[in-house]
């Protein structure tokens, strides 16, 4: 047992998670305006203003607001949407699987999402083009997504209950497999198809538009206002399963209800924005050594902050190389995994063990 | 007040199949305070899993507030049940005032009731000046501590539930001398306004002075159910811990000392 208490300082976090949680209402708007301004073309506040106002039904259109309603502020709002539903099932998930490192992938959705795509695209063949065939990708990774969980699930299920330790390992059996099958589906499959299957895969938010964006509302909308239904389970569930049942928590239905919308809110994530990597597992650990692991404020924090890594992430995928675009997935790993390694080594610094 | 808080009749367990505890009569007041004894793996953590309810009972009957266990909820009896498990597994950061107010999801009582058993139950545990450090960098006795402070804030008051019960599995393990003093005194306080505490105990000299009654277990089975003074003697300790031991009476208390 390691013993440093004499050396650790003490912590005041009521005080300092109202500070962590104003700036973070602070941040969103301010990443929303630099990714409305930042592109191939950049645009001052007045043009947004402008952008705004016409795409709300008003003013004159010219190139400037044409960029705005059109293109950016769909983007934008998708990806925080996403961001944010990625971010918050993440806290949610390291809660459920009492272990900081958990990602919503563990229990299978991205793999299964990624597989429902490739089927998807390699079913329907030359007839995916245009606005079907994105849709009909789409459908394909949700359900993909929810059936990969459905599984994992039941997996996990035995008499007494459901065993999250048995729901992690059938993850990772269920995650090879959706893999292997997305392999073999690879092999058969034609140059123009692996090109959309890989591009797929990157995640992007190139696609965007208002009625996807208005699908990512209502689900992620949902996903967002339920998790914090959640949030006293969790904080008692940290304790140990046994334990918060001696709390009062009705332990399976809280680890049922949680996985729907974890599965749910990833799923659609996936769906819609392909698979961005490290959202849900780097959000939560900075947020969490900010403010502690209380899901009452951690997993509101989470879905604020991973708004903003995401707006900032799709902002540096686009102007990097204007006006060429990079996947935004390819960015939040290129961010995310030295910041993550990082923070594996000095995690005792936190109290993290 | 009711007589019996907690009564087992013939209660058995089962849970993989072979029995684990069989044929258990037990009887418990409010006020008072029941130490589980026995060698090792004769079935008192085991006991302590029946008490709570984490595994089930197979035969038997078992009478929490004269109603059977199976008709109380989960928020029920979180209400009115508190559990100390031998070892925590908690690795999130929490502070140690975060992990004491857990103690209180059960109960809708407000902020500043909260506020108030979370000051009571760190004094009574010791553990005022850790209150703003992190769990996971204490030591295990001050972990124990705190740990125990969130249990006795889920019991605190008696106007939270219509009956409590404490069960503590080996509450003194990590302790030294003078804070086993302070949560043994701790749980009689308790037990004084009224709580029922159960607890798993190693220390027999412990178990003297602040238990009413004593349960020795031996291979799942009940072997003596009595006061110390009663149930602690040589031919008890030969006969279900293979170990020859002098007992004494304590020199200033009338209570039995054991000497090994």
């Amino acid at each position: 047992m390691s013993t440093i208490s004499a050396g650790s300082p003490p912590v005041n976090r009521s005080a300092r998670t109202r500070r962590v949680l104003l700036a973070l209402y602070l941040l969103l708007p301010a990443c929303l305006l630099l990714a409305l301004s930042s592109g191939a073309v950049m645009l001052n506040a007045g043009d947004i203003l402008a952008g705004l106002v016409a795409t709300l039904g008003g003013g004159d259109a010219n190139q400037a607001t044409v960029i705005i309603g059109q293109i950016r502020l769909p983007r934008a709002l998708l990806g925080a949407l996403v961001g944010a539903v990625l971010a918050s099932t993440g806290a949610a998930t390291q809660g459920l699987f009492r272990n900081p490192l958990a990602d919503p992938s563990l229990i299978g959705v991205t793999a299964g999402a990624s597989l429902g795509a490739s089927l998807a695209i390699v079913t329907a063949g030359g007839a995916i083009s245009g606005y079907l065939g994105f849709s009909l990708v789409s459908l394909g990774a949700f359900l993909g997504g929810l059936l990969t969980v459905a599984m994992v699930y039941r997996l996990a299920q035995s008499g007494s209950g459901t065993s999250v330790a048995t729901m992690l390992l059938a993850g990772i059996a269920v995650t090879a497999l959706a893999g292997s099958v997305g392999s073999l589906l690879e092999y058969h499959a034609s140059n123009d198809m692996l090109r959309r299957i890989s591009l797929w895969r990157m995640g992007g938010l190139d696609g965007a538009n208002y009625p996807r964006l208005l699908i990512a509302g209502i689900v992620g909308g949902a996903v967002l206002l339920a998790l914090p239904r959640y949030a006293a389970a969790l904080n008692a569930m940290l304790l140990g399963e046994s334990e918060a049942r001696h709390l009062g928590i009705d332990v399976d239905r809280i680890k049922w209800g949680l996985i729907i919308w974890v599965a749910v809110g990833v799923g659609a994530s996936v769906a819609l924005a392909g698979t961005i990597a490290f959202v849900g597992l780097v959000v939560p650990h900075i947020v969490r050594l900010l403010i502690g692991p209380d899901h009452r404020s951690l997993i509101p924090a989470c879905a604020l902050a991973g708004a903003c890594l995401l707006l900032l992430a799709d902002t540096l995928a686009r102007t990097v190389m204007a006006p060429s675009e990079l996947p935004v997935g390819v960015v939040t790993a290129l961010i995310g995994v030295p910041f993550f390694i990082s923070l594996l080594r000095r995690r005792y610094q936190y109290g993290m063990q | 007040m009711m007589d019996t808080l907690l009564s087992l009749r013939a209660a058995c367990a089962a849970p993989w199949g072979r029995a684990l505890l069989q044929d258990i009569n037990l009887q418990l007041a409010p006020g008072q305070v029941l130490g589980i004894l026995g060698p090792n793996g004769a079935g008192k953590t085991s006991l302590l899993n029946l008490l709570c309810g984490a595994t089930p009972l197979t035969a038997g009957e078992m009478l929490l507030g004269n109603r059977p266990i199976a008709d109380w909820s989960i928020r029920q009896r979180a209400c009115a049940q508190a559990v100390l498990p031998q070892q925590s597994s908690l690795n999130f950061p929490y502070t140690v005032e975060e992990v004491v107010l857990l103690g209180r999801t059960p109960h809708a009582t407000g902020s500043s009731v909260d506020r108030e058993v979370l000051a009571a139950t760190l004094e009574a545990t010791d553990t005022c000046a850790l209150r703003q450090r992190l769990y996971t960098q204490l030591s295990g006795g001050e972990r124990q501590r705190v740990q125990l402070a969130r249990v006795f804030a889920q019991v605190w008051r008696a106007q939270d539930a219509p009956l409590r019960l404490l069960l503590l599995d080996e509450p003194t393990a990590a302790l030294d001398l003078s804070h086993q003093k302070l949560i043994m005194e701790s749980a009689r306080r308790l037990a004084s306004q009224g709580s029922a505490v159960v607890m798993v105990l190693h220390d027999f000299n412990l178990a003297a002075r602040y238990t009413d009654l004593c349960l020795v277990l031996e291979q799942g089975r009940q072997q003596a159910l009595g006061s110390a003074q009663e149930i602690f003697t040589q031919e008890m300790f030969r006969e279900v811990f293979r170990v020859e031991v002098t007992v004494n009476t304590h020199p200033a208390l009338d209570i039995p000392l054991v000497i090994q």
